[in-house]
């Protein structure tokens, strides 16, 4: 039997956003449990990253929303460098969001280890605050696999 | 009617300066080395030199990140050049946008002769200050890095291994077939002099037990950073006649950027952006794949050539881990010889330019040892990745 891949759940630290008009939403709606996710009120598309003109239709009726906070995994990667000093690897995940075909975002799949992800498989959201308690990472886990 | 602009364009000369790790020479000292050597091949002087364009924006510092290479400002006051055309941007068709930007100076007649570089000091940079990532000293992250830093993903690596995860679970890419990219380059460079892996040949056997790095890419997946300057001279048609090489003709430019500019937002998970901009350069000529006698295609990471070759037309979707099996159709005497100076992951980092002059140099015949048996008439170059492609056609001589 091989040695499963220890994953760790936490990153020692994450980069902050700079929040705006466009973006507060996204990154603060976790404090709520809530992904905000921008949706044009003209043509009801959703768009990722949020932006104040909707992609598809060019209506500026637009604003966040508060998503599912499910998707599928699109695809994804175990991090093995060190590019954060201390880091245990991680998996970087991209989650197609159930709202919509390639609605994806970038993010950390956590209470999983590396060889029980395949893709497509079904994901949910769940918050992780930033030490500052201002802003909310969304990261992804199994459906079902609360901690 | 469509107008092949590019046409008026060919390459005049070339300049490639030392390359190596931790040099310890300063940006703007590469850069001069490698635009006189450019000039100097071309029969020019720099009395001659009217335009001057570079990739990316320019002006980080040899040791501060090592990514920008010196400002056409800082080139065009240091070397005394007096300029009807200048510009340098990352935005664009990758590394390649600063030959876009030269061919429309010259399809416009705003230039004549114009001076095209890229310079990189990221060996002696991370020496002076670490491996990083991209994030660097940011304090507060903007625009789409906001969406992919907090979250680990540091660097490209960390962008395309996804993409090789999904060709290998959708489409049986193996690491194998993938390792070949890296197989067949570090044979290409033990003949190429300036190569950083010359004298150290790898078997698949290293490659596979190589370090994972963003899993399934492994270190040998990841080109190798440099310093060094490359630059090539690009002048218009008319003044071929007084040029002391064959003219290596721009026939068609693929700039393109039809779908999603997303890292991980591209709207087909099976294709790669690098498909618009080939798909728009095979519309600006007749020539097609099969008439491509040598490829010089982006290797940042071997993912990416992988994808290109798919986007190119090499093969279908989700074909390129079966065509490059077993390596004998990219070797030097395969159907299509690939990145034949080793390409960034065995010659270094040259950041797409390396890709631009190999091309050059072979179309002429001047490659050296390495040249290629079979005399290449046509070649194709692509650069970039992600939010940032773009590719170009280049032939032997000029066609109408």
């Amino acid at each position: 039997m091989t040695a499963r891949t220890a994953v760790g759940a936490v990153l020692p630290m994450r980069l902050r956003p700079y929040l705006d008009d466009d973006n507060r939403a996204f990154w603060t709606g976790g404090e709520s449990n809530s992904l905000m996710i921008h949706r044009c009120n003209s043509c009801q598309s959703w768009f990722h990253p949020p932006a104040p003109i909707c992609r598809r239709c060019q209506s500026t009726d637009v604003g966040p929303q508060k998503s599912s906070g499910r998707g599928t995994l699109a695809s994804y990667t175990v991090n093995f460098q060190q590019w954060i000093p201390g880091a245990e690897p991680y998996i970087i995940g991209w989650v197609e969001l159930l709202e919509q075909p390639n609605l994806r975002l970038m993010t950390n799949l956590v209470d999983v280890e590396a060889e029980d992800l395949s893709l497509d498989m079904p994901l949910e959201v769940v918050f992780e605050a930033h030490p500052d308690g201002d802003l909310w990472y969304p990261l992804f886990r199994p459906v079902g696999a609360a901690s | 009617m469509t107008v092949i602009g590019e046409r008026s364009s060919y390459i005049s000369g070339l300049g490639q300066s030392a390359v190596g790790r931790n040099l310890g020479r300063t940006e703007m000292d590469l850069t001069v080395e490698a635009i006189s050597t450019a000039i100097a091949d071309a029969g020019l002087t720099p009395a001659d030199i009217d335009g001057l364009v570079t990739y990316p924006a320019g002006g980080n510092g040899t040791a501060k990140g090592g990514f920008g290479g010196p400002s056409a400002n800082a080139v065009q006051d240091a070397i005394g050049l007096r300029l009807n055309f200048y510009s340098g941007s990352s935005d664009g068709a990758a590394q390649l946008q600063a030959l876009v930007n030269a061919c429309m100076a010259v399809a416009t007649g705003l230039a004549k002769h114009i001076v095209i570089y890229r310079t990189v000091t990221e060996s002696t940079a991370q020496k002076a200050s670490g491996r990083r990532g991209l994030a660097g000293s940011v304090a507060e992250l903007e625009g789409e890095q906001q969406y992919m830093m907090p979250f680990g993903a540091l660097s490209a690596t960390c962008w395309l291994a996804p993409l090789a995860r999904y060709h290998m679970d959708k489409f049986g890419l193996t690491r194998e077939q993938l390792g070949q990219i890296a197989v067949v380059s570090r044979a290409n460079a033990q003949l190429t002099p300036y190569a950083l892996m010359r004298g150290r040949p790898m078997t698949m056997d290293d490659y596979l037990a190589a370090r994972m790095i963003s899993d399934p890419l492994c270190l040998f997946d990841c080109d190798v950073p440099c310093d060094a300057s490359t630059a090539l001279v690009i002048s218009h048609v008319d003044t071929a006649p007084d040029c002391p090489h064959v003219p290596i003709q721009i026939n068609a430019l693929g700039s393109a950027s039809w779908g999603r500019p997303s890292w991980y937002e591209w709207e087909d998970m099976a294709t790669f952006p690098g498909r618009d901009p080939a798909a728009q350069m095979w519309s600006r000529t007749d020539l097609t794949i099969a008439d491509v006698d040598s490829a010089h295609i982006y290797d940042g990471f071997s993912i990416i050539t992988t994808l290109w070759l798919e986007a190119l037309g090499v093969c279908g979707t989700g074909e390129a881990g079966a065509y490059i099996e077993g390596g004998h159709r990219i070797s030097r005497d395969g159907e299509l010889p690939l990145n034949t100076n080793g390409g960034q992951l065995s010659s270094g980092r040259l950041h797409g330019f390396g890709h631009l002059h190999e091309a050059a140099l072979q179309l002429r015949g001047e490659a050296g040892e390495r040249q290629l048996a079979k005399q290449p008439e046509v070649s194709v170059v692509t650069n970039g990745a992600g939010s940032t492609v773009g590719c170009a056609l280049l032939t032997r001589g000029l066609l109408s």
